[in-house]
């Protein structure tokens, strides 16, 4: 192939953007497509936008924190505002055997008491009397992320195309990375929708300077705070392939779980209900498939933010040779 | 000799739940190392829009264990009766897990909606595995609903907290030695599964004690040793409890009487 190759990115959610940085960066002549008219058009715009390694061990396999303990550094060298403050896992008095669990079952915390997690978090001071706190995990508002990816996109000189009647010809470029999330699963075995349902709240009166993780055995959901007193709190799990609106069964455990949290939540403003369609391989585990000149970045399941810059880099492997 | 449910002889005493894994994949090891006679799987938060959950009950249908929907979820008759019909549909079965939810905190049943269910279900060709508590006249009115199975609980579904009322579900087995019975929810480690068939229950129910365990897996494939165990133990007629030692060689020459 001479000269640097001609790359079109399909798909401008969290795994599209971040291979189309890091193809760009790495000199590939990178043209992003999706219809969906901006970025963020899919699932990752309701993501958590949590980049917590060691906390996601609770459930995922340990090659998800293997493949992700740099993505932090990845997301604060490509994006402005990304928040180093750690995550705190907390859980009510009557479930805080849940505590002990999860602390079992991931690494890289200190267990704080009372007074340590009234230190951290001012407004939950007296609330909780035990929790974890992982001082090394951090968050992004995936929003305004994935925003300044495709302003970085444009600065090593990518296009971005944002409407179907302008889809580039495939037949132009070198290689084709698709990252259309379940528009592909007639091309990946095994690829399914895993429903997700969020809300954003806007509280004035509370403060909170990292992602909360509230546990429950039934009910377990996060609080992620974003810029003005906004809080994204999430997410549900449902083995539904529906993309329709929230249900008010998954609205009333998310609200309850907040004003749990901290009462103060109980006059917090609603200010959005979101729904998407996390694609999920039946692993869970994100994956990177190559067919001919044809590389998918797909599964990424709920490790969007965590686990997409792993996975770009192995795209961009496949792409330029990994010796490269 | 194996109680039949419904006319059909189960492979093995336990029945796993589909919910909470981490993952489709760890669900499938789970079940290959559990060998479950069925397994039971939700429909009522799935279903909403198209039954969208159609990719998950594909990879169900393909473990290759009979399967027993279940009604998990919901909290009226309407409710249960409806994802009843839509699990005859989606899955081929006319066995259906009844549950009908009386109360959050404990998710203790409503055994009354579950009696009216019940009768609703059974009229229609159901053959109904109710979730009920270990009262003996609720399970008389079930058993007249047209129940042929039924499904006590050992404790709230979720705690992990084993069989709570030894008393209730002995007096229970001996009331319907006849029907197929079988602990549904609270089982936390192998031994409650050991135990419940110990006391001779037909079989165990068990989800989140598997899916939430550490390594699925390992947990499942305990599980499938704890029953065996209780079948084997209750074949094996154990001895009676005593209230004090019994020295296993007698004591020669000393006069004692207590």
């Amino acid at each position: 192939m001479q000269g640097s190759p001609r790359i079109l990115v399909k798909g401008a959610g969290v795994a599209g953007m971040t291979a189309a940085v890091t193809l760009a960066e790495r000199g590939g002549r990178v043209t992003l497509y999706d219809p969906g008219g901006r970025v963020g058009a899919g699932a990752s715009w309701f993501a958590g936008g949590m980049l917590a390694p060691w906390c996601e061990a609770e459930s995922a396999p340990a090659e998800v924190t293997a493949q992700s303990v740099d993505s932090v550094d990845w997301w604060a060298d490509h994006v402005p505002d990304v928040v180093r403050a750690g995550s705190l896992v907390l859980a009510p008095p009557r479930d805080v055997g849940e505590v002990a669990r999860f602390g079992r079952r991931t690494s890289h915390f200190e267990t704080v008491d009372g007074a340590r997690i009234g230190a951290l978090e001012p407004d939950l001071a007296g609330r909780f009397h035990k929790g974890l706190f992982f001082a090394d995990e951090g968050h992004v508002d995936p929003r305004k992320a994935l925003v300044a990816l495709l302003n970085s996109l444009k600065s090593f000189g990518g296009q971005a195309v944002f409407t179907a009647d302008q889809a580039p010809d495939p037949a132009e470029f070198d290689w084709v990375v698709d990252c259309t999330a379940l528009n592909v699963r007639d091309k990946l075995e095994g690829l399914r929708g895993m429903r997700g349902e969020m809300l954003l709240l806007r509280c004035p009166d509370v403060t909170l300077h990292r992602p909360v993780r509230m546990l429950h055995p039934r009910i377990p959901i996060y609080i992620v705070p974003r810029e003005g007193h906004v809080f994204m709190v999430g997410a549900t799990m449902i083995e539904s392939e529906n993309a329709g609106g929230m249900t008010v069964r998954s609205i009333t455990e998310l609200l309850n779980a907040a004003w749990v949290l901290h009462p103060a939540f109980a006059e917090a403003e609603i200010l959005e209900m979101g729904t998407g369609l996390r694609p999920s391989f039946p692993d869970n585990m994100p994956r990177v498939i190559q067919k001919g000149r044809t590389v998918y970045i797909n599964g990424m399941y709920r490790h969007g933010f965590l686990l997409s810059p792993a996975r770009a880099r192995e795209a961009a492997d496949i792409v330029f040779g990994a010796n490269s | 000799m194996a109680k039949q449910f419904y006319g059909v002889e189960l492979s093995s005493p336990l029945m796993l739940g589909t919910a909470q894994y981490p993952s489709p994949e760890i669900l499938s090891e789970a079940v290959t190392a559990a060998q479950p006679g069925v397994v039971t799987v939700s429909l009522r938060r799935e279903s909403a829009g198209e039954r969208a959950g159609q990719a998950f009950w594909s990879l169900i249908r393909k473990l290759g264990v009979p399967v027993l929907p279940n009604t998990a979820g919901c909290h009226t008759v309407k409710e249960a009766v409806t994802t009843a019909h839509m699990a005859r549909e989606v899955f081929g079965t006319d066995w259906i897990k009844l549950e009908v939810i009386g109360e959050l905190d404990t998710l203790q049943p409503d055994v009354f909606g579950l009696v009216e269910a019940a009768r609703i279900l059974s009229e229609d060709g159901f053959k109904v595995f109710p979730y009920t508590t270990e009262d003996l006249v609720v399970a008389e009115k079930l058993l007249g609903a047209g129940c042929e199975v039924l499904m006590p609980w050992g404790a709230p579904i979720g705690s992990g907290k084993g069989l709570n009322n030894l008393f209730g579900l002995r007096a229970m087995r001996a009331h319907f030695a006849d029907v197929p019975l079988v602990v549904d929810a609270g089982i936390g480690v192998p031994s409650h599964a050991a135990q419940a068939l110990e006391l001779g229950y037909d079989a165990v129910l068990i989800n989140t004690a598997v899916a939430k365990a550490g390594d699925p897996a390992l947990m499942a494939q305990a599980f499938k040793f704890a029953v065996k165990a209780g079948v084997l133990a209750r074949e094996a007629d154990p001895m009676e409890e005593r209230d004090m030692a019994v020295p296993s060689t007698p004591l020669i020459g000393k006069a004692m009487l207590a």
